[in-house]
């Protein structure tokens, strides 16, 4: 049923232009350069750093490389990952009208609401490549330069490898739940235009307008409302007992996102005269 | 049904606004199925604004689309799998082969079978002669063969209409041929097949049916002989004595005889008996060089109804 009506095969077409494509393993090897290149740094330098100083996790990676993945997801979180996705976001459907694919996908017929879910979920697959890619080539590398051992937990306690891993993927996880709501309104600003770069642009100011006002004390009623928010929570995946009521809101506030934006460009998409 | 089921595309005062605009200001068309029905206008006139509208891709303004008897656009998800279209020019995803542009394009239709997927790519392929350069990167495709590849995919199901939107544009001579061929074999398929065009020649050659767009609206609609009878055919005849000669074609009820130098034109029956007029002057001693009967070219007709020259009009 779900085959058919959403169309298993059109998903899989989705994921193979996806990832046929070179820009997006550019993307992704790019993502996996950023732990490598801390690591490396980290390695390389001779002073070690005391214990709190620079980014949170920092001082740790020299005594397990498991912290590298964690430590390289909080230096990617607020700008590089946005990026590369914000990439993927704004191409879904200015991406296809740009290139004039549109009409064809259109008059296929593709409905307009199955082509918006199909596209919606591509940009999740998308980041779940990226958020894993990161934690896998973070581990890769740590466990090259650095010893790698049973995890001290923000909390003082010690878990041991495996469980360290499933908590590794558990990040990757829920940054993606994080990144949603932007790629929902990434899916909508991309119906306004025929301009990818455009969109992808769009999508950048916003989530770094969301971060600045994220910062600003005086808006701290609209802090929990923005898409942002909750973005450099996942460390409290690194507590024992794990903590997820933070994921719970989080949760909360990327599905309302989802469901504005996505009635946004539901509505933009299907109402569009397409003339690209 | 009635009347309608005999006819593939029908828009009744079909009407689109941009803005102040009217790119398409209420035009009626009956494309009769199995017909090869011409769209021919200059280049601006509204055609792919219309073929939008035919399709989906645009919404209405005012007035009714009927395609293979569904209302469009409330049935366009039942009209569209039976219809095979080329709008605007081929568009593929570059960095992706061919055959895979293909599989894209037919993924994307719910209804269609993905066990027979691969069968129907490569014989859509193999009818419009890309086989050869089916794993091929699209970006590394000519213009002409990415023309054939939109044809290809406008083929890729069993249909009963194709609308095809200047499908020899950008073609080489040759490539053109191939395409009008092409067409042809479709059209004595039995398959209707709506062709927009700016090329006169282009629809004389191909077309059993022609509607004449300007500047938004129809200005001529009907089959090729239809439209070619609305013309003037013309006596032409070259004389040694001219004035003699007028007189009596005159006597024989010919008016308006324009005189330039030997050359007599006037305008004359398209049924007209020239080899009694040949008589006529001969037997009154006229040397006749040449006597000859002209009869409209639809390219006179097109200017007269379209106008001339390169000015948009809008």
């Amino acid at each position: 049923m779900f085959a058919k009506s959403l169309g298993l095969s059109l998903m899989l077409s989705e994921l193979k232009v996806m990832f046929t494509r070179r820009r997006t393993w550019a993307m992704l090897f790019a993502i996996a350069l950023i732990p490598i290149l801390l690591a490396t740094a980290v390695y390389l330098s001779a002073d070690r750093l005391a214990p709190g100083e620079g980014p949170p996790f920092l001082d740790r990676v020299t005594q397990n490389g498991l912290f590298t993945g964690f430590t390289a997801m909080l230096l990617a979180m607020p700008l590089f990952l946005p990026l590369t996705i914000s990439v993927v976001a704004g191409d879904t459907i200015a991406g296809e009208a740009g290139l004039g694919t549109l009409r064809y996908l259109l008059i296929a017929p593709v409905g307009r609401a199955r082509l918006l879910v199909v596209k919606y979920l591509g940009t999740i697959a998308f980041t779940l490549a990226g958020t894993f890619t990161l934690m896998i080539a973070g581990a890769i590398i740590g466990a090259i330069y650095f010893p790698v051992g049973p995890i001290t937990l923000l909390s003082g306690d010690v878990i041991q490898i495996p469980e360290a891993l499933w908590r590794m993927a558990l990040v990757a996880l829920y940054t993606t739940v994080s990144m949603m709501g932007m790629l929902a309104l990434g899916l909508f600003i991309s119906t306004l235009t025929t301009i990818p770069v455009g969109a992808m642009t769009g999508v950048l100011i916003a989530s770094g307008v969301s971060q600045i006002l994220d910062n600003l004390p005086q808006l701290s009623w609209l802090h929990e409302w923005l898409f942002t928010h909750y973005w450099l929570d996942f460390a409290d995946i690194l507590r024992q007992p794990m903590e997820l009521s933070s994921f719970g809101s989080n949760l909360l506030l990327q599905l309302g996102y989802i469901a504005f934006f996505g009635a946004l460009a539901y509505g933009r998409f299907t109402s569009k005269d397409i003339l690209s | 049904m009635d009347s309608s089921s005999n006819l593939a595309i029908e828009t009744a005062g079909l009407v689109k606004q941009f803005g102040s605009q009217r790119a398409v200001a209420g035009i009626s068309l009956s494309v009769p199925r199995g017909s090869v029905f011409g769209f021919l206008g200059p280049n601006g006139s509204g055609k792919t604004t219309t073929i939008r509208m035919l399709l989906g891709l645009a919404d209405v303004t005012e007035g009714e689309i009927t395609l293979l008897g569904n209302s469009i656009p409330k049935d366009l998800d039942t009209a569209l799998p039976k219809v095979g279209a080329l709008v605007e020019g081929p568009a593929f995803y570059p960095y992706m082969s061919g055959r895979n542009n293909l599989f894209r394009m037919d993924a994307a239709d719910r209804n269609s079978d993905a066990k027979t997927r691969a069968s129907r790519v490569d014989a859509a392929l193999d009818r419009v002669g890309l086989t050869n350069a089916a794993s091929k990167k699209v970006h590394a495709y000519s213009l002409g063969m990415k023309q054939r590849l939109g044809l290809a995919n406008a083929l890729l199901k069993p249909r009963e209409l194709l609308v095809l939107d200047e499908p020899t544009n950008g073609l080489d001579p040759q490539g053109t041929r191939e395409v009008r061929n092409l067409i042809r074999s479709l059209a004595s398929e039995g398959i209707t097949i709506f062709l927009s065009s700016h090329l006169l020649s282009e629809i004389e050659q191909l077309c059993t049916h022609v509607a004449v767009m300007s500047a938004g609206s129809i200005v001529a609609q009907g089959s090729l002989a239809e439209l070619r009878s609305h013309g003037q055919s013309r006596l032409i005849a070259k004389v040694d004595d001219v004035d003699k000669s007028v007189e009596l074609l005159q006597a024989q009820g010919f008016a308006k005889i324009k005189i330039s130098g030997d050359q007599l034109t006037t305008p004359a029956d398209a049924e007209l008996d020239v080899a009694g007029i040949n008589q006529l002057l001969v037997k009154n001693k006229i040397g006749v060089s040449e006597i000859r009967l002209e009869h409209p070219s639809l390219e006179e007709y097109f200017v007269d109804l379209t106008g001339e020259g390169f000015e948009v009009v809008r």
